[in-house]
C-alpha cells in the first residue's frame, strides 16, 4: 500500500470544485486507493458467478466475454422488469442537487462521480440510451451515452465508492435511493465476473462454512470458549453457553467479526455476560454463525442464499424467536427482506421477553429481535443491576449505522441502552446522526486495506464530528451497533482523532452489569482498569 | 464553464421564432389547432404508458427510507409519519412530500470551516422550488377560464386573490410574476452555483426556457401587446369544444408562439424528467411503510435459490463437529 499523506495534508487536499470537463468525458476513472482487488475465481465459482480468471482493475484489457453488451443489456432489461424501484430511479431524477454535497464519499474526495446523482446518472445514461424513446432518437441531447468498455470500468470503479449507505435518498425529493442504484450497478458487473474478492470471499465462506470468515464450527466453539475464559478472569463466573443445541427458547445470532476480532469480541463477550446474567435459554449456531451478510453487496440471490440459513436452523433446532447482535446490513437484510426472501416463519413464535414478559408485536411476522430492543426491554423494566460509574473513564457518543438508522429507524433503543449504562453520553452534532448519520466510510464491503485512501475520506465527515465532541466534551469513546462499524473505526479514529476508541454497546452494558455471584470487579472487559487516574497514577 | 444552457436557450429562440414566423404566413391552423392536438395527444399516450410501464413492474421489496423512529416498544415515541407503520401515516408522509417538498425541506449545504465541517441547514432550493411549482400550478388553474363557458367560481375567486395587489390595469397576476421568477431562479441557480452547473445538461436547461417563454409571452401579451382575449377564448373554447377554428382577423402570432412553447411542453413530459410528476407517487422508498417485522411483504417473483443445507454443511464438518462436542444429526 502506497503512503498515506498526513490527516491535515489529506484535509487541506480535498477541492469541491468541479473541474473543468464534463463528466461524460473525464476517463480512466481506475485509481489507485479507490479499488478493491477482484474477486477470486474460487470464490466466484461457489456462488455460480461468471470466472473471469485472474485480472486486475489497473489492466488496460479487461477480461470481458466476446457478447458482454448484450449480456448487460439483457440484464439491464430484466432488472427493468423485477424492480420498480429501478425505473422510477431512472426516469424521475430532475438533477436537482439537493443529493450532490450529501454523500460521504464525495465530501471527503472531491469527485464529481461521487456525487449520488452523477453516481446514478453513470447507470441512467445508458438506460436512457437503450430504453427509453427519447434516448434511442437524440442521444446525448437526451442524455443518452453509448455503452462502452469505459462505462464498465467507470461503473466498477463508482459502484465500489458506494457504501449503499441511503443518506441521499433522505434528502432527495423523490426519495431515490443510490445504494439500489448501486446494487443494480452491482448485479450487473457480477454477470460479467467483475466483483471484488473482498466481497465474494466472505459471500463463499459464508455459503459453505456458516460466516463471513470461513471459520470452522470447532474453531468458532473454540473461540467463544476463550472469551468465557477472559470473562471467568474478570468477573470469577464460569459461562457456558451452548451451540447447535435443540429445544432451546432462542437462538441468537450475530456478525462473525464480533467473534474475530478487537473490538468487536468485547461486544461478543457483553452479550454473553448478558445472557448469564439473565439465565437465558438460548443456543448459538455454528451453521447460521453469521449475522452479516455480504450477499446484499453482490445480488438479490446471493443475499438471499445466505439469509436462508438463519430460518432454516431456527427450524432445525426448534427454537421459538431469533435474537440478533449488533450490526448494520444486516438488519436491514432481516428488516427489508428476511421475511420477503425466506419467510413466513410459521414454525417460530411471536418473540415474547423470557424475563420481562414483552411480546415484541414489531417483529411478529419476522419473529426477530434486535438485542438493543430487547435490552432496552430489559432495563425499562428494571431486570438488570446495573453501576453505570463503571464505565466512567468512558466520555462516550453514538454513532448511528446507516442500516439501523435509515432501513429501520433503531434511533432511541440504543440511546436508551448507553444512557442507563455510562454516566457520560454526548451527542455529535445533529445533521450528522440520526437519519442524517454518515457511513463510516467503509460500508458495503468497502472496508478492506487497499482502498485505505477512500476509507479514510469516506469516513472524514463521521470522524470529523467525532473531532468536534472529543474538542468540546472530552468524548474518548465511540459506541456503534455495526461489526462493520467495529472494524472500520479504529483505524479511521487512529488517522483523524487518535484519541478515541471504539465500542460496541454490548461492551458497555457488560462492564456496567453486577452479575449474581461475581468478584469484584478491577478491570474491565479490555483488561484494563475501571479507573482512568489509576493507569495514570501507575505510570506516574 | 458548463455552457451548454445555450444550447436550449437557442432552440426555444428558434422555436419561438418558428411559430412566430408561421402565424405571419398564415399557418395558424397549424400551430393554433393540429400542433396542440397533437400535443395533448401525445401527453396523454405517453403518459398513459409511462405510468403503465411502472405500475408493470413489481415491488418485489420493501425498501423505505426511514426517517424517524421506528415502532418498537411502546414506551419508545415512534415517529409515525417519517418513519410510518401505518396506511395513514404513509399517506401524510406522501402527502408532505408532495405538497410541501418536505425531503428538499431538510437539505442543508457542506461547508468545511478550518477545521470543522459544518452543514448548514438551507431553504432556498425548497423556497424556490415551492414557489415555482404553486405558481405554475396556480397560473393552469387560471388558465382552465379559456376552455369552460360559464367560468366556474372558483376560477374567478382564485383571480381575485391572485390579483389582491391590484398594481396596473389589466391587474397583475402574483403568479405570473413569480412563475417567471421562480423559474429564473432556478435557472439562475443552475448556471451560477458551481456544483449544480456540473450536473445540469440541456434537459435540465431546456424545460426551464420552456417555461419562461411561456411566462414571457403569457405576461407579455396581458400587460403589454394586450391581444384580444375574445377572440384567445374563441379559439381555445374551438378546441376544448372539438369545433376548432381560427378566428377571422386574426390574434396576434405572439399568441401563437405562446401556444406552441405550452404545446412543446406537454408533448415533451411523458419522454422527460418532468415525469417527475408522476413517479413521486411511486417511490418506493417513500410510498411503503416501514412494517416489515409485523407484516409479510410479498415478491411475486421470489426465486428458488440453491442453498447450501445444513446436512450437507454437517458432511463437510462432522467429525470436526464430534471432536469438539458439538451436536450433530447423523452419528
Amino acid at each position: 500500500m502506497e503512503e498515506l499523506p498526513k490527516p491535515d495534508e489529506m484535509y487541506e487536499s480535498i477541492d469541491h470544485t468541479p473541474p473543468e470537463e464534463e463528466w461524460e468525458k473525464i476517463e480512466s476513472p481506475i485509481k489507485r486507493g479507490r479499488y478493491a482487488y477482484p474477486a477470486k475465481d474460487k470464490n466466484l465459482a461457489i456462488m455460480e458467478f461468471p470466472t473471469p480468471g485472474e485480472w486486475s482493475p489497473a489492466d488496460e484489457e479487461w477480461p470481458l466475454p466476446d457478447n458482454w453488451q448484450q449480456i448487460i443489456h439483457e440484464g439491464f432489461k430484466e432488472r427493468l422488469e423485477k424492480y420498480r424501484s429501478l425505473k422510477i430511479f431512472m426516469d424521475t431524477c430532475v438533477r436537482c442537487g439537493a443529493c450532490a454535497d450529501k454523500c460521504h464519499y464525495f465530501i471527503g474526495t472531491g469527485d464529481p462521480k461521487n456525487m449520488p446523482v452523477v453516481r446514478a446518472e453513470l447507470l441512467r445514461s445508458i438506460y436512457r440510451n437503450d430504453f427509453t424513446t427519447a434516448g434511442k432518437i437524440l442521444g446525448k441531447i437526451a442524455g443518452g451515452r453509448k455503452l462502452t468498455k469505459e462505462v464498465i470500468k467507470e461503473w466498477f470503479a463508482y459502484f465500489y465508492q458506494c457504501s449503499e449507505c441511503r443518506r441521499c435518498s433522505v434528502f432527495c425529493p423523490y426519495g431515490i435511493d443510490t445504494a439500489e442504484v448501486t446494487m443494480m450497478g452491482r448485479e450487473l458487473l457480477n454477470l460479467l465476473g467483475l466483483n471484488i474478492n473482498w466481497i465474494m470471499e466472505p459471500v463463499a465462506n459464508c455459503f459453505r462454512t456458516g460466516n463471513h470468515l470461513g471459520i470452522q464450527p470447532h474453531a468458532f466453539k473454540e473461540m467463544v470458549e476463550f472469551f468465557c475464559d477472559d470473562i471467568e478472569e474478570i468477573t470469577g463466573l464460569k459461562l457456558n453457553p451452548s451451540f447447535n443445541r435443540k429445544g432451546a427458547e432462542i437462538l441468537f445470532i450475530t456478525p462473525s467479526g464480533d467473534y474475530f476480532a478487537d473490538p468487536g469480541t468485547y461486544t461478543f463477550m457483553g452479550y454473553l455476560m448478558l445472557f448469564e446474567a439473565l439465565g437465558l435459554d438460548y443456543t448459538l449456531s455454528t451453521y447460521a454463525s453469521e449475522g452479516g451478510n455480504f450477499g446484499l453487496f453482490t445480488s438479490s440471490d446471493a443475499m438471499k442464499k445466505l439469509n436462508s440459513k438463519m430460518y432454516a436452523e431456527a427450524k432445525r433446532l426448534g427454537v421459538k424467536w431469533i435474537l440478533g447482535g449488533e450490526c448494520g446490513h444486516m438488519w436491514r437484510v432481516i428488516n427489508q427482506y428476511m421475511d420477503t426472501m425466506n419467510g413466513p416463519a410459521d414454525f417460530l413464535e411471536v418473540p415474547k421477553s423470557p424475563i420481562t414478559g414483552t411480546v415484541f408485536d414489531n417483529a411478529k411476522s419476522t419473529k426477530m429481535v434486535h438485542i438493543t430492543e430487547f435490552t432496552a426491554d430489559l432495563i425499562r423494566h428494571n431486570k438488570l443491576k446495573l453501576d453505570p460509574s463503571r464505565n466512567d473513564k468512558f466520555k462516550v457518543t453514538y454513532h448511528d449505522s446507516c442500516n439501523p438508522a435509515r432501513a429501520m429507524g433503531l434511533l432511541e433503543e440504543p440511546r436508551y441502552v448507553i444512557k442507563n449504562v455510562c454516566n457520560y453520553f454526548y451527542e455529535m452534532p445533529e445533521n450528522t446522526i440520526r437519519e442524517k448519520t454518515f457511513c463510516c466510510g467503509s460500508g458495503s464491503g468497502l472496508n478492506t486495506e487497499e482502498v485505505m485512501d477512500l476509507r479514510l475520506r469516506g469516513g472524514l465527515p463521521r470522524a470529523n464530528a467525532v473531532k468536534h465532541v472529543h474538542d468540546k466534551y472530552g468524548v474518548n469513546m465511540l459506541a456503534c451497533i455495526c461489526a462493520i462499524d467495529r472494524a472500520a473505526f479504529p483505524p479511521l479514529m487512529e488517522y483523524w482523532v487518535p484519541e478515541v476508541g471504539t465500542t460496541g454497546i454490548h461492551e458497555l452494558v457488560a462492564n456496567a452489569l453486577i452479575m449474581d455471584g461475581e468478584k469484584e470487579r478491577t478491570t474491565d472487559l479490555r483488561f484494563e482498569s475501571l479507573k482512568e487516574e489509576e493507569d495514570e497514577a501507575d505510570e506516574g | 464553464m458548463n455552457v451548454s444552457y445555450l444550447y436550449s436557450l437557442l432552440a426555444v429562440i428558434v422555436l419561438g421564432l418558428i411559430a412566430y414566423a408561421g402565424a405571419v404566413v398564415g399557418l395558424e391552423a397549424l400551430f393554433g389547432i393540429v400542433i396542440p392536438y397533437l400535443a395533448v395527444l401525445v401527453f396523454f399516450v405517453g403518459f398513459v404508458n409511462k405510468v403503465l410501464d411502472w405500475a408493470k413492474a413489481p415491488v418485489p421489496f420493501r425498501i423505505t427510507t426511514t426517517c424517524g423512529q421506528q415502532k418498537t416498544l411502546d414506551w419508545i415515541k415512534p415517529s409515525p409519519i417519517d418513519n410510518p407503520t401505518t396506511t395513514v401515516g404513509v399517506i401524510i408522509r406522501m402527502l408532505l412530500e408532495i405538497l410541501l417538498f418536505r425531503s428538499l425541506f431538510r437539505n442543508t449545504r457542506v461547508e468545511f470551516k478550518g477545521e470543522k465541517i459544518s452543514y448548514k441547514w438551507v431553504l432556498w432550493l425548497w423556497l424556490f422550488a415551492i414557489m415555482f411549482h404553486y405558481s405554475f400550478f396556480v397560473v393552469v388553474i387560471r388558465h382552465l377560464r379559456f376552455f369552460v363557458e360559464p367560468v366556474p367560481f372558483f376560477i374567478s375567486a382564485l383571480e381575485t386573490v391572485d390579483g389582491m395587489l391590484q398594481i396596473g390595469l389589466p391587474g397583475l397576476f402574483i403568479s405570473g410574476a413569480t412563475l417567471l421568477g421562480g423559474a429564473t431562479l432556478l435557472l439562475l441557480r443552475r448556471i451560477l452555483l458551481p456544483k449544480i452547473n456540473y450536473i445540469s445538461r440541456a434537459a435540465d436547461y431546456f424545460p426551464l426556457f420552456l417555461i419562461i417563454g411561456i411566462a414571457l409571452t403569457g405576461i407579455l401579451m396581458r400587460y403589454f401587446i394586450k391581444v384580444d382575449v375574445v377572440k384567445v377564448k374563441e379559439l381555445t373554447m374551438g378546441l376544448a369544444s372539438f369545433h376548432p377554428g381560427i378566428p377571422e382577423d386574426g390574434v396576434s402570432a405572439l399568441f401563437y408562439v405562446h401556444l406552441f412553447f405550452v404545446s412543446l411542453l406537454v408533448a415533451y413530459i411523458p419522454f422527460s424528467k418532468l415525469m417527475h410528476m408522476g413517479g413521486i407517487f411511486l417511490s418506493p422508498t417513500r410510498n411503503l411503510a416501514n412494517n416489515n417485522r409485523m407484516k409479510r411483504h410479498i415478491n411475486p417473483w421470489n426465486p428458488k435459490v440453491k442453498i447450501h443445507t445444513y446436512e450437507e454443511y454437517e458432511e463437510d464438518f462432522r467429525e470436526k463437529m464430534k471432536e469438539a462436542d458439538i451436536p450433530v444429526e447423523k452419528e
